[in-house]
């Protein structure tokens, strides 16, 4: 298909001042075993283009799953509509912007095939990891589940830009759920963070195996344990909650399409504006985050965005001082600012924006043994299960499944519904110790929701656990 | 595209052996996507984009495919036949499902919508025009939606619709703005014109010196677009049978020994025939004109798709699998509309609200902000704008011991939602008097 589109659209490319093609072929499968019982395979084939045409200031696109000479020709003639109707009506002039013309080609990691392992293995893994988790009469729900997905990429422009990719990935998760009377609590593997770029080895990366059981059990602490206290203390947050925090009080409020207001009428603007980069005290001297598409597994690396930018790791914020925007090209020129390879779409029907791809925090020097030693009244929680910051994200208010009390230096009595609240622009500047590289894990979600039309798409979190000083914690009814 | 449909499937249909029975879904559309900000457009574009998901059923094993259709039939006909091949080996590989159910009575059903959207190029004349001077940033969809099922049966069902909504904001200063939106099937420019006044008029009242209210319970007015934003959280996993049975359902203590309840004006409905949705489903069941899910305060039934139905032995309501409802009809109350700020009299008139979830499931306690036009209103007249603030309150006081009223009126809803394709779920819902309603930041 590459070849066909290559061919087709070199011979019939218009002359315009730019034009690019960004197809798309994605093939997924989806393998669930809920209760000891098989749920329906499913499998997705979904392929498509988008032609995007910048002419006299205009921009328009158009997107297509058909990928015939006819198909493309008509999606050019859709997209030059486009560009031609919004002449003079654009918030920039799009001509004025010099787009990538690059070439490349970027492949992920991969030593265990998908394919490789029979279907009916698969299933066995999954029904043997779903039987741990029955314990207790008082598990009454429970699921383990594999997700791949390989996506071919190809991107061409008018002035011989070429850059193919492909990514795999597996998205792994188990969800056991207990309860009892009018209780209910429930553990999951990372709430889906564990999800990498690779095949089958990620499986053993992530120690997969067993893991229902543990979940399964935790669950039942859960379901006895007394609510989170209500009070203002030292908040250890472990990396699969610290994915959450990051996600939402440094990635969206740095992405550059916000500031600049294009989200503000769904996703929202921030609290960021442009004077604060270079200067402005995002957290305490320990914080160090990178937008980093180096580390192969991660689930949002690669070897350039989708507008044909190289990836480069980039410090957005170096020992508490914001230096960069999540910006790509088109955002970059708007605001004059330098910025980050990171204008991605979800697939070939929608167009690319700001997105977050790696956004990690760097690990320091504290070892978790140390880190919780050095507490003498907290609350350690891990795994999210509640997510809601206002549109400046600012307010927040976060939740996870499991809660753990610190006294004297030891983690002690489990507490369940362990939620805090906080201000992004306070909260990270109380960061008073970043756990070392053996409690640093690299995690992600493929579920960040942004756009107009909306798109939700993989991003990465890598993180350390972390400590917080001064903040609200509070538990259920 | 129904008779583009209608020929893949029939020649798929000689293709199956033995015993095997497919069930076939489509959903496609053709949209126009224009995204505004500062009243200048930032993207435009057209998508066209039509998938089939292809179930093979041989006895008790079955498999699930979906493919993106490229439009050429004799492309798309070899590869729904690969997918067929592709299915069917799967299938020895796979064990019996005991919860499989698929409608074997055909029904046949067709609504056809009349296209009378207005030409893409007037609306961005008509629009840009309009609000130039302001603010303005959003978000204009138009185009036909096209759903479709088929079996091998001989079923045929097929639903289009064609629709416009333009969701926007115009903005004051920073997070001050007014919200609205203006949605249907064939374009009034009266009605558009008045849309936006109304808008610029409460922008005006923005424009006030904002004030900040202290954590604390305060009686509030939360507007039909307000409640919106709670029952889209309460949609995804409160009122399908699976969710209840495994007790992951936001409500599942309004099914407990003691029941908890809701205000006994609170009755709710899936209500598919006042809704846009299509009334057929993936396993080729069609959907009963209502479904009350709550009557008079206390639970009454829950949505089942036909999985949940052979796993809990019940009858099937001709849910999909994810057993959410798309129509949802709150009653109306008797509380006039335009009683609103002098029955507020003094607390918070909330438009909308925003980034809503869960901070104790169980209890069914919501977190979430206040967002665009919200305003303190002091002996029924609006005083100033309110800074963001956030809430954390269960439902049971929300719509139960806190409830005063609802509205007389209900707001018709068309969800602005695009997540992989343009959403056809609405609402019809009044507005709110609440007491005590809890902010916490």
């Amino acid at each position: 298909m590459f070849e066909l589109l290559q061919r087709n659209f070199h011979r019939v490319v218009p002359k315009v001042d730019f034009c690019s093609l960004r197809y798309v072929e994605e093939y997924s499968e989806n393998l669930a075993v809920r209760q000891d019982i098989t749920q329906p395979v499913k499998t997705k084939h979904d392929s498509g283009m988008m032609i995007t045409v910048i002419d006299k200031g205009g921009i328009g696109y158009a997107a297509t799953s058909d990928l015939s000479e006819t198909g493309l020709n008509n999606a050019i003639k859709n997209a030059q509509l486009w560009a031609q109707r919004t002449q003079n009506r654009t918030i920039t002039d799009f001509s004025k912007i010099i787009m990538p013309h690059r070439s490349g080609h970027y492949t992920s990691n991969m030593t265990q095939a998908w394919s490789q392992t029979s279907l009916a293995d698969k299933l066995t893994l999954l029904h043997d990891e779903a039987a741990l988790a029955k314990i207790d009469d008082r598990i009454v729900d429970w699921e383990a589940s594999l997700w791949f997905i390989q996506r071919n990429q190809l991107y061409l422009t008018n002035y011989g830009g070429e850059i193919s990719q492909t990514h795999h990935y597996l998205l792994p998760n188990i969800i056991v759920t207990a309860s009892q009377g009018n209780e209910t609590q429930r553990r999951s593997l990372g709430a889906l963070g564990y999800c990498r770029q690779g095949g089958l080895e990620v499986l053993e990366q992530i120690d997969f195996k067993g893991q229902a059981y543990q979940l399964a059990e935790q669950s039942l602490q859960l379901l006895l344990a007394p609510n989170c206290p209500n009070k203002k203390t030292t908040l250890v947050l472990d990396a699969d909650q610290m994915l959450l925090q990051i996600h939402e009080s440094i990635g969206h409020p740095l992405e550059l399409d916000r500031i600049l207001g294009d989200e503000r009428n769904y996703a929202g603007t921030s609290f960021v504006t442009l004077n604060m980069f270079g200067n402005y005290q995002y957290g305490s001297p320990l914080l160090n985050v990178t937008f980093d598409p180096t580390h192969s597994e991660q689930l949002a690396s690669y070897g350039f965005d989708d507008e044909g930018l190289p990836a480069e790791k980039v410090y957005v914020i170096q020992e508490g001082i914001l230096k960069n925007p999540l910006g790509g090209t088109i955002s970059q020129k708007r605001a004059n600012i330098t910025g980050t390879a990171n204008s991605r779409a979800n697939s070939w029907n929608r167009p690319p924006i700001d997105r977050m791809a790696n956004l990690n925090v760097e690990p320091g020097n504290s070892s978790f043994t140390d880190m919780i030693s050095r507490i003498e009244q907290g609350v350690f929680m891990q795994t999210n299960l509640s997510w809601s910051i206002d549109d400046s994200r600012n307010k927040f208010q976060f939740g996870c499944e499991w809660g753990q009390l610190i006294e004297n230096g030891e983690l002690t009595q489990v507490v369940k519904n362990p939620n805090y609240r906080g201000i992004s622009a306070t909260f990270w500047r109380n960061l008073i110790q970043v756990g070392n590289i053996d409690t640093f894990q690299l995690l992600g979600t493929p579920f960040c929701g942004k756009g107009e039309p909306n798109q939700s798409i993989h991003v990465g979190h890598a993180a350390p656990t972390c400590v917080f000083a001064h903040v609200d914690v509070f538990g259920g009814e | 595209m129904q008779t583009y449909f209608n020929t893949l499937v029939d020649t798929l249909t000689t293709h199956l052996t033995g015993d095997e029975v497919f069930l076939c879904y489509f959903n496609g559309e053709q949209s126009d996507f224009i995204r505004f900000n500062r009243a200048k457009i930032r993207q435009a574009g057209i998508v066209v984009q039509n998938y089939v998901q292809l179930e093979l059923i041989d006895g008790k094993r079955h498999a699930i495919g979906e493919l993106a259709l490229s439009g050429d039939l004799s492309i798309d006909g070899s590869r729904m036949q690969q997918l067929l091949s592709d299915l069917r080996a799967k299938l020895p590989f796979l064990p019996d499902d005991p919860y499989l159910l698929y409608a074997t009575k055909v029904q046949h059903s067709e609504k056809l919508g009349k296209n009378q959207l207005p030409n893409v190029q007037d609306s961005v004349d008509e629009i840009l025009t309009t609000v130039q001077g302001n603010d303005f940033v959003g978000f204009y969809a138009s185009g036909g939606i096209f759903t479709g099922f088929a079996n091998s049966l001989g079923q045929r069902n097929w639903h289009s619709s064609y629709t416009f909504n333009l969701d926007w904001s115009f903005y004051h200063d920073k997070d001050k703005a007014v919200k609205a939106a203006y949605a249907g099937f064939q374009w009034n420019n009266e009605q558009f014109q008045s849309k936006i006044s109304q808008s610029l008029a409460q922008l005006t009242l923005l424009k006030r010196p904002a004030r900040t209210i202290a954590p604390g319970a305060y009686r509030v007015y939360l507007s039909p677009t307000a409640l919106y934003e709670i029952f889209t959280l309460l949609a995804e996993n409160s009122f399908g049978l699976k969710a209840q049975k495994s007790k992951q359902s936001a409500l599942f203590r309004m099914l407990a020994a003691s029941p908890q309840q809701l205000h006994s004006t609170v009755t709710l409905r899936e209500n598919t025939l006042a809704g846009v949705a299509p009334t057929f489903q993936n396993q080729g069941f069609t959907k009963p004109d209502n479904v009350t899910l709550i009557e008079h305060g206390k639970y009454q039934s829950a949505l089942i798709s036909p999985r949940s139905a052979q796993e809990y032995d019940v009858i099937t309501n001709g849910a999909d699998s994810t057993e959410r409802p798309c129509s949802l009809d709150l009653a109306a109350g008797h509380f006039a509309m335009q009683d609103i700020l002098s029955e507020l009299d003094t607390g918070v008139y909330i438009n909308n609200l925003w980034y809503t979830n869960y901070s104790d499931l169980a209890a069914c306690r919501i977190t979430g902000m206040t967002r665009f036009a919200t305003f303190w209103v002091e002996k029924g007249e609006i005083v100033a704008p309110l800074n963001v603030m956030r809430f954390d309150e269960t439902l049971y006081h929300i719509l139960g011991k806190n409830l005063l009223a609802l509205t007389n009126e209900q707001e018709f809803i068309l969800s602005s939602n695009t997540y992989e394709r343009r959403s056809i779920d609405s609402a019809r819902l009044p507005g709110a008097l609440v007491d005590d309603f809890m902010f916490t930041l």
